[in-house]
């Protein structure tokens, strides 16, 4: 894994000003999570952790602090900018999927490209690459309302995919999934992390959580603690690292 | 994004929302498509209202003076005559040798005398007008000489029993034969068919708004030297109306005027007005000037326009504002689509473009329609209102262009409230 952090929060801050009060949704987080991690964020209701991840999505201004993606400070940067990194860098999956109901299949995977100014008929064969690597491969022309909700988040996680981007958010991915489904999409999570894509993901279950490299545990706004996991992936890497390169510790 | 192809996938994608719910989008046209469709058909009506009018004097002649008898109110006429019912009235002889005389700027003065009464041929009857008159009258009112010849300066002193018709009235006296050298009967005296002539301005019609006109009996007209008029039909003419006869004392019924050109028409109209005060002792004339009814006509077209003009413009701001309304809706309605396409990488301007795009869609679309029934609905009340329309390509671009630019302005609005929406607020939107 190389050592320069994809992301860099310092001290970040979001303060929702209501007037009457000031609620402080985040006080003060500092982070860095490397590239190819594979990051979930857990925690109480009201802890923070949507906010936390739509600063990371460049969807919201934080009030405070500083917020580096891939090296570039995004807070200094303006509304179009925004949207440029939103389109090139990044992927999102939500928990309610948000597909365009109008639209079909293909046409969904292929909205972040149309952003960047890509006709579909150009990108075609990649949007339909991706259909068929999160196996819709036969459900084109169907609009989301003819899918379930399995199906639909699938299109949601092949449009996250679709611009190629540094990191994938996903806020809650399984929320409104049975569990059968919810592991499905978890794996093709794995597999996609597994390739080499950043995941940052927010959940309630420890099993969802259990996947991930790093567990970040948020409270009140900040990270109370994190939790270092070893994959079954990392053991075997680390366990081969052992027997060529090191002699066992005294 | 500018470029042509994605305006192209813009349009179509607001094609396909609005396509969603066909319904409100068919209901929200509506106000274009009347309003359009109005704007078209008021336009071709009044245009073709105007053509017609302006027609009607063209063929009185722009270079004209055209001088009327009209029968005085009834106490009059009965107080001016010892004898029952015989009114006694009109211009006189001397009225047109005077204006032949003293007029300035006076070119041909033509006295005219008009007697309704039938014509005859072997049983065919025809009632006609009988128009007794000088040889100008061809030049004058621009008739076309179909074959022979028209009245000349001789049939006028020799008081020959001559006479042309028109082509109509020797179409229903002589169907199966050739009317010129025959005799026709009109009281009872006999006339020769020496010509054939045709209104220039029934030709100017065009084929299909003259069809009803051509066998009316207006067109029915047998031209004969006024000095024939004068001697053969008396000073007291007869007239049949509604069963009971009428008689009047009539020497003239008109003198048309024409003057060397229109500049010369103005100042004449006060001579001619003097002159017949002093020598009429009641009002039994008119005076009709066409080049004053022709600018009359242009400004009643105008304000015609003006009128229309506002009618347009609130029947488009209605359509308008219920665009506006309803994308007013669609933006709330579809807050959580515009969370989505911001956080996929969609900038303001996006989002602007592409609910601008989806009004202006609508209000083309429901121009287009508009232009299509406006089209329609004159070709109807001309079919059964026996009306001229007009339908001009100036007219349809205007509806056309408006309607478009309603879109625009209407969409604005609703556009940009849905681009400011933060993308934050508007995923959470429920
Ligand atoms: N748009 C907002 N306006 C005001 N307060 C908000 C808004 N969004 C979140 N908050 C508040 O910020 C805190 C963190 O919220 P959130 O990040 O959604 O928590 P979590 O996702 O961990 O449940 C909560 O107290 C919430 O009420
Ligand atoms: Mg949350």
């Amino acid at each position: 894994m190389s050592s320069s952090p994809i992301i860099r929060l310092e001290g970040l801050e979001k303060t929702y000003d209501l007037g009457a009060i000031k609620v402080r949704a985040l006080r003060g987080v500092s982070l860095d999570i490397q590239a190819g991690s594979y990051v979930a964020i857990m925690g109480p209701s009201g802890s923070g952790k949507s906010t936390m991840l739509n600063m990371l999505g460049c969807l919201d201004r934080p009030s405070g602090g500083a917020y580096y993606l891939g090296g570039e400070d995004v807070s200094k940067m303006d509304d179009d900018e925004l949207s440029a990194v939103r389109g090139k860098r990044l992927g999102f999956i939500f928990q309610s999927y948000n597909l365009i109901d109008q639209l079909t299949v293909i046409e969904n995977i292929h909205v972040p490209l149309f952003y960047q100014g890509r006709d579909i008929n150009e990108c075609y064969d990649h949007c339909v690459n991706l259909a068929k690597l999160v196996g819709l491969g036969d459900r084109l022309h169907h609009r989301p309302k003819e899918l379930s909700g399995g199906q639909q988040q699938r299109v949601a996680i092949a449009r996250s995919l679709v611009n190629d981007p540094l990191m994938i958010l996903a806020d809650e991915p399984t929320g409104n999934l049975d569990s059968a489904t919810g592991t499905e999409i978890l794996n093709l999570l794995d597999k996609l992390n597994a390739e080499g894509k950043t995941i940052v993901l927010v959940t309630h279950g420890e099993e969802v959580a259990e996947r991930a490299h790093r567990v970040l545990h948020m409270k009140d706004g900040v990270i109370d603690h994190e939790i270092h996991q070893r994959t079954l992936q990392h053991v075997v890497e680390e366990l081969e690292h052992d027997d060529t390169a090191e002699a066992p510790a005294p | 994004m500018i470029n042509a192809p994605a305006i192209l996938l813009t349009v179509q994608l607001g094609i396909k929302s609005l396509l969603l719910h066909k319904l409100r989008s068919g209901l929200t046209m509506l106000g274009i498509i009347f309003g359009v469709c109005s704007v078209i058909a008021m336009l071709a009506i009044g245009e073709g209202g105007s053509y017609e009018a302006q027609q009607a004097i063209k063929k009185l002649g722009s270079n004209n003076i055209i001088i009327r008898s009209i029968k005085p109110s009834e106490s009059n006429v009965v107080g001016s005559s010892g004898r029952s019912r015989i009114s006694d009235y009109g211009l006189t002889y001397s009225d047109a040798g005077r204006m032949q005389t003293t007029l300035v700027g006076a070119q041909h003065v033509l006295p005219m005398r008009i007697i309704r009464d039938s014509v005859r041929f072997n049983r065919f009857v025809v009632p006609s007008q009988i128009i007794g008159t000088h040889p100008s009258y061809a030049q004058i009112t621009g008739l076309d000489i179909v074959r022979g010849r028209f009245l000349t300066q001789n049939d006028e002193t020799h008081i020959d029993n001559v006479c042309i018709m028109t082509v109509s009235l020797a179409n229903q006296l002589f169907p199966f034969q050739d009317p010129l050298d025959e005799e026709v009967r009109v009281g009872m005296d006999y006339y020769r068919v020496v010509g054939l002539v045709r209104e220039k301005s029934s030709m100017d019609k065009r084929p299909g708004a003259s069809a009803p006109d051509s066998g009316k009996a207006l067109d029915n007209n047998l031209y004969i030297p006024l000095s024939c008029a004068r001697s053969r039909f008396g000073e007291i003419l007869f007239r049949r109306s509604a069963g009971s006869f009428e008689a009047e004392r009539v020497q003239l019924h008109q003198i048309t005027v024409q003057m060397i050109d229109t500049d010369a028409i103005e100042p004449a109209v006060p001579d001619i007005e003097a002159m017949l005060r002093h020598f009429h002792t009641k009002k039994d004339y008119e005076i009709i000037v066409p080049l004053q009814l022709l600018r009359q006509a242009e400004q009643t077209k105008r304000i015609f326009n003006v009128v229309l003009g506002s009618i347009a413009a609130i029947s488009l701001l209605v359509g308008g504002i219920g665009i506006m309304n309803i994308m007013l809706a669609t933006v709330t309605e579809r807050t959580r689509e515009i969370g989505v396409r911001r956080a996929l990488g969609a900038r303001k301007k996006d989002i602007i473009t592409q609910f601008l795009v989806e009004t202006v869609v609508l209000s083309l679309g429901g121009g287009l329609i508009g232009v299509a029934v406006g089209v329609l609905v004159p070709m109807i009340v001309s079919y059964f209102a026996d009306m001229k329309t007009i339908i001009t390509f100036s007219s349809l671009a205007l509806a056309f262009g408006i309607s478009g630019l309603t879109g625009i302005i209407f969409g604005i609005y609703p556009a940009r409230r849905a681009a400011n929406l933060s993308p934050i607020e508007a995923l959470r939107h429920e």
